[in-house]
C-alpha cells in the first residue's frame, strides 16, 4: 500500500540546530530518501513563500500567506511503499521534524 | 473470521448465515462433533460464496484460489489464538479511542450495536456509524492484523489494558453490564498473554472492585469504604483478584495496574494496613506523576495516623479545581480542630461538586460533630 507522509515542522526548529545536529538531522531525511521503499519525497521552500489560490464565481482570488494559519507548517512529504499502517507509522517516528515540536500526518494514497 | 477473511462486515454476515444454518440442521441432524469448527468452516465457505457472487474484475481476491474449508482444519486453539490479533486491531491507536471501545465490544464482547449505543447514551444510528468509520479506516488505512512487534509492544498493550479498563468504568453509569464484559475480556487476555504481569494485574483490580461494588452504594446514597457493609462484598470475586494478583507479582510486575490491585487488596482486608497502601500510592505516584495520586496517598497517611503530615501533602498540590481536594483538607483540618478552616474548605468542596449524592453527603459533614 501507497502512504504519504506529510512533514508538518515547527517553523524554526531545524534552522535552531547547531551545525553538528544540523548535518546529523539532514542525514537522517537523506537515508529515509534513499530507503527501497521511498517512491519520492519533497521538500517546501519556507511558509512565507507561500501563495494561496481561489476561484470563486468564476474570479480567481490569489492571496500572500499558507491555506491555513496553523503553529506547525507543512514542508515536505515523502511517499513510501509500506506493507501496512504501522509499518509506514514505524517510517513516521524516524522523521526528524517528528521529535523537534513538529507532526507527521500518515495518508493511505487512493488505489487507482 | 475477521483474521481468515480481513474484513469485518464480511466476517459477520459469514458467521451469521452460519448460525441460521447451524439453527436449522442440528436439531435435526444433530450437533456436530466440533460444533465450533463446524461453524467456523460453514461461515467460511458461506463467505467465499458471498465473494464469488459479488466477483467483479477488481475483485479478483486471494481466496477464490482456496480449497474448500473442512471442519477438521479448524481446531480450537487456532481460533483462540487469533483473537488476541483481533485486539490489538480493534485498539490500534490509529482508531478513535471511543471506537476502539466500541469495536472491542462488537466484535470480541459479542454486544449488539444497540446494547453498546445503551451502554454509551447514544443513539444506535450514531452508534453504527462510528463502528463503520472504523472499520473503513481498517480498511482504508491498511491497519494491520497482528500482534505488534516486540519493542512496540508495551506501547501498545497499555492501550488495550486502558481499552479495558474504560469499559470496566462504564460499567458503572450504563444499563448494559459492561463491568462483567470487561472482566471477561481482561480473563480473555490473561489466557493469551499469560506472561505479561500487568495484564494479570489489571484483572485483579476489576475483579476486586467488583466484588465490592453492592457495597458501594446504600439506595442512591454514595458509602466509604471503612462505612461499607462486609457482608455484600463477593468474597469469591476478591479469592480470584488475588490469584490473578498473585501471578502479576510472581511475574515481578511493578506497574500501574499491579500497584492498584495490590492497594485495592490490602483495602479488603479485615484489617487495613493504611502504612502499606501509603507505601503503595508512592510507588505509584512515582510511576504516573499524577497528584491525584498524591491526594490518595495523603489520605493513607492521614488514616495511618499523620494527619498532619497529610495536610502537608494535599497544600502542596496544584489542584484548586478539583473538589476531592478541598473535602479531604475539610476532613484533615477537622480531625485537627481547625474547624473554622475546615468549615470553608467543606463550602469549597460543595461549589464544586456535581452529583446531588456527593452534595447531600458533603452538607452532613458540614454539620456532623
Amino acid at each position: 500500500m501507497k502512504y504519504a507522509l506529510l512533514i508538518y515542522s515547527k517553523p524554526g526548529s531545524h534552522e535552531a540546530l547547531s551545525e553538528d545536529e544540523y548535518k546529523a538531522v539532514f542525514g537522517e531525511y537523506m537515508t529515509l530518501a534513499d530507503d527501497p521503499r521511498c517512491l519520492g519525497s519533497g521538500q517546501l521552500q519556507p511558509v512565507e513563500t507561500a501563495t494561496t489560490v481561489r476561484v470563486q464565481n468564476g474570479k480567481m482570488l490569489t492571496t500572500d500567506g499558507p491555506y491555513a494559519d496553523t503553529k506547525e507548517v507543512f514542508g515536505g512529504y515523502y511517499l513510501f511503499d509500506a506493507d501496512n499502517l504501522d509499518e509506514a507509522i514505524e517510517l513516521a517516528g524516524r522523521i526528524p521534524a517528528a521529535r523537534l515540536g513538529g507532526a507527521i500526518e500518515v495518508r493511505p494514497l487512493a488505489e487507482s | 473470521m475477521i483474521g481468515l477473511l480481513g474484513d469485518f462486515d464480511l466476517a459477520e454476515e459469514a458467521a451469521q448465515e452460519a448460525f441460521a444454518v447451524a439453527a436449522e440442521r442440528w436439531p435435526e441432524q444433530g450437533t456436530p462433533h466440533n460444533p465450533v469448527g463446524w461453524l467456523v468452516a460453514t461461515a467460511r465457505n458461506r463467505a467465499i460464496d458471498r465473494i464469488r457472487r459479488r466477483r467483479t474484475l477488481a475483485d479478483k481476491t486471494r481466496l477464490l484460489d482456496m480449497p474448500e474449508a473442512t471442519v477438521d482444519e479448524f481446531e480450537d486453539e487456532v481460533i483462540g489464538d487469533e483473537r488476541l490479533e483481533l485486539i490489538f486491531t480493534c485498539c490500534h491507536p490509529a482508531i478513535a479511542p471511543e471506537a476502539q471501545i466500541a469495536l472491542t465490544l462488537r466484535t470480541l464482547g459479542g454486544l449488539s450495536t444497540d446494547e453498546i449505543a445503551r451502554a454509551f447514551l447514544v443513539s444506535e444510528e450514531t452508534m453504527k456509524r462510528r463502528l463503520t468509520r472504523a472499520k473503513t479506516k481498517i480498511r482504508a488505512t491498511g491497519i494491520p492484523f497482528t500482534v505488534p512487534a516486540d519493542h512496540r509492544l508495551p506501547d501498545r498493550l497499555d492501550a488495550v489494558l486502558s481499552v479495558i479498563y474504560l469499559v470496566y468504568n462504564e460499567g458503572y453509569s450504563g444499563r448494559v453490564d459492561l463491568a462483567g464484559e470487561a472482566i471477561r475480556l481482561g480473563g480473555v487476555l490473561a489466557g493469551l498473554m499469560p506472561d505479561e504481569p500487568e495484564v494479570h494485574g489489571l484483572l485483579a483490580l476489576m475483579f476486586i472492585h467488583h466484588a465490592r461494588h453492592r457495597a458501594r452504594f446504600a439506595g442512591s446514597e454514595l458509602v466509604l469504604l471503612k462505612d461499607q457493609d462486609r457482608s455484600l462484598w463477593d468474597m469469591q470475586g476478591i479469592a480470584s483478584g488475588r490469584q490473578e494478583l498473585d501471578r502479576a507479582i510472581a511475574l515481578r510486575g511493578q506497574g500501574p495496574y499491579v500497584l492498584q490491585a495490590a492497594i485495592a487488596s490490602v483495602q479488603s482486608e479485615e484489617e487495613i494496613d493504611w502504612s502499606e497502601v501509603a507505601q503503595l500510592y508512592s510507588r505509584l505516584a512515582v510511576i504516573t506523576g499524577s497528584p491525584i495520586v498524591e491526594l490518595n496517598r495523603a489520605v493513607a497517611i492521614a488514616e495511618a495516623g499523620s494527619p498532619r503530615e497529610a495536610l502537608e501533602i494535599v497544600d502542596r498540590l496544584d489542584l484548586d479545581n478539583y473538589q476531592y481536594v478541598h473535602s479531604t483538607r475539610a476532613e484533615l483540618l477537622k480531625r485537627l480542630g481547625r474547624r473554622e478552616e475546615a468549615r470553608a474548605a467543606y463550602e469549597r468542596a460543595l461549589e464544586l461538586a456535581a452529583s446531588e449524592p456527593e452534595r447531600r453527603f458533603l452538607q452532613r459533614r458540614i454539620v456532623e460533630p
